[in-house]
């Protein structure tokens, strides 16, 4: 049983990869993964990844463009600036939004902030690839927000009091010593939000407007590998080329999670490492 | 003078960041107060006791949400039975017998930490393609609570890890002095010291649990279903799949929204219920430790 998790793992990659290789029959690799055009249920079908890898590619650099300077700045504070007891309040409130179910936020980017963005840039939608990329980047701080606050307090009281010791103010000792000392730990921080945002489906689902198309502006709507594979799997029938076809999305979306992983591995010690 | 100036530079510029910090932790608070705030605003008036113990009613436009509650435990119950014995053992295997230098638990962590990093809309391909189509156990509550175990997993190992990690080395010691086996030591001292542990672990996994839809989309939730499961071979409905159907099947979305709103704060509700359980078991348990 101690091994049950390696087992599954296993199994993953042998059942993305036994479900998803039989589409390479119908379309060649270059194809898939350069075609421009994702049309399952035309006749011929056209399988073409781009537009979805962009998309998902999209989302989640926006999604970082928020949720790492929030995330960068909310974990110093709860590290090296927030008061023991007020931390007591505001680590709960970190966690609890790390807790909400993700349906939750695509609900309230769907009944909030899609029209918002809508009326306010007047556009003709609100489910855009930014409205999705705010979402997406608010879920992602919870976890950038506690490797950030790991990386900071790991870091040994003697650097600090070394700093300290030479006159350099508060500031000066986090920025120049400590944030310093912390790198790796901060692009940990970062590569794992990555990694949070290219896997979420729900949200991404709802709010991003679901356009299978290569994005040309951040303001139009867009879709995902996780949301194509979402929508579509449940008008799939089973052993069909198209059925195969979201089995090698799921391939490419594993492969991303998998070197983002093995980066934050490298990234933080062992002995540091935690899951989250 | 000018080292005067200079000091308060740089004060100046401490304050400014660190302003700059505390707004961002704030913002983060106001951002999840305005959530909270408008999902209980509009949802908390659609709750009344018939929305909590009736079904839905005309093609979702009227009724309640019982068999979404119902479905959502026993998706959790489901998921606990294959996590938990699974995540101790594993935890198990990974403190107290495997050396720390083995190999194998170098691959156990490697995978688990894979694992963890998966996203959960793969859990429920793997789900479709082995539980519902391989093994033939069809979209049910059986192949979700399968899934969401396996999707559980690592979750549950790394806090039972931790839980079994905070019993002193002193107790094994004593427990293996007074010539008690090593199976014995860990079943009579080490597991029941570190049950509050692994309880906190396995709630923290149900609030996860409760709010996924992704891996049970294909696997064991449908939008409506006639009644309650009968057997775990039956499909279910559950709380965050019925809150995305209201949004985005039927056609009535003005009767529909209202619905979706009483939903997400009951699933809210029990997010956040489950997780100040588990924080006040932790202080209790903390509390109460006798070493």
């Amino acid at each position: 049983m101690a091994f049950s998790s390696v087992f599954f793992l296993i199994g993953i990659v042998v059942v993305l990869f036994g479900e998803g290789w039989p589409v390479f029959a119908h379309v060649s690799l270059s194809q898939f993964l350069l075609g421009r055009r994702w049309y399952p249920t035309s006749s011929p079908p056209q399988f073409g990844a781009l537009p979805l890898i962009l998309g998902s590619l999209l989302v989640t650099g926006g999604g970082l463009l928020f949720a790492v300077p929030l995330g960068l700045f909310a974990g110093i504070f709860l590290a090296e600036v927030c008061p023991p007891r007020g931390r007591e309040v505001l680590k709960p409130i970190v966690e609890l939004l790390a807790d909400i179910p993700s349906v939750i936020y695509g609900f309230f980017g769907v009944v909030v902030i899609a029209p918002l963005i809508r009326n306010f840039l007047s556009l003709s939608t609100g489910l855009t690839a930014f409205t999705a990329s705010l979402i997406l980047g608010i879920m992602a701080v919870p976890s950038i927000v506690s490797v950030i606050e790991d990386a900071i307090t790991s870091i040994p009281r003697s650097y600090r009091e070394a700093s300290l010791a030479l006159g350099a103010t508060h500031w000066e000792t986090l920025h120049r010593v400590v944030l310093p000392a912390a790198s790796s730990g901060i692009g940990a921080a970062i590569i794992l939000g990555a990694g949070r945002i290219i896997g979420e489906t729900m949200a991404v689902l709802m709010v991003a407007g679901g356009a299978p198309v290569i994005p040309r502006s951040f303001f139009q709507p867009v879709r995902t590998l996780t949301a194509t594979i979402a929508v579509e799997m449940g008008e799939a029938s089973a052993g069909s080329p198209h059925y195969h076809a979201l089995f090698s999305l799921a391939i490419i979306l594993f492969l991303f999670t998998l070197i983002l992983n093995i980066l934050v591995e490298n990234l933080i010690p062992e002995g540091r490492r935690r899951v989250r | 003078m000018i080292e005067e100036n200079n000091l308060k530079r740089r004060y100046l510029a401490q304050n400014i960041w660190f302003t700059i910090f505390w707004l961002s932790m704030i913002l983060i608070a106001v951002v999840l107060g305005s959530i909270l705030y408008f999902i209980f605003s509009r949802g908390v008036k659609v709750i009344n006791w018939e929305f909590l113990t009736a079904a839905p009613r005309r093609g979702m436009t009227e009724g309640g949400i019982f068999p979404a509650i119902v479905g959502t435990l026993y998706l959790v119950l489901g998921s606990i039975v294959v996590s938990l014995p699974l995540g101790v053992f594993s935890a198990i295997y990974l403190t107290e017998y495997a050396s720390p230098r083995h190999p194998a638990l170098r691959a156990i962590r490697t995978a688990i930490h894979c694992l963890a990093g998966v996203p959960s809309v793969v859990f429920g391909l793997f789900g479709l393609a082995v539980f519902v189509k391989i093994f033939g156990f069809g979209v049910s509550v059986l192949s979700g609570s399968l899934t969401l175990g396996i999707m559980s997993l690592p979750v549950v190992i790394t806090s039972v890890e931790e839980a079994l990690k905070a019993v002193p080395l002193s107790f094994r010691e004593a427990s293996l002095a007074l010539g008690a086996n090593k199976w014995t030591t860990i079943w009579r001292v080490v597991l029941p010291s570190s049950l509050p542990g692994i309880l906190t672990g396995l709630i923290l996994s149900i609030g996860r649990v409760a709010g996924e839809t992704a891996p049970i989309m294909f696997t064991a939730a449908v939008f409506y279903t006639r009644g309650l499961p009968q057997s775990p071979f039956d499909p279910v409905m559950a709380l965050p799949y019925h809150i995305y159907g209201l949004i985005t099947e039927g056609t009535r979305p003005d009767k529909q929204i209202p619905l979706a709103y009483g939903t997400a704060v009951v699933l809210i509700l029990l997010v956040i219920a489950v997780d100040f359980i588990a924080i006040y078991w932790r202080g209790r348990a903390r509390r109460s430790r006798k070493w």
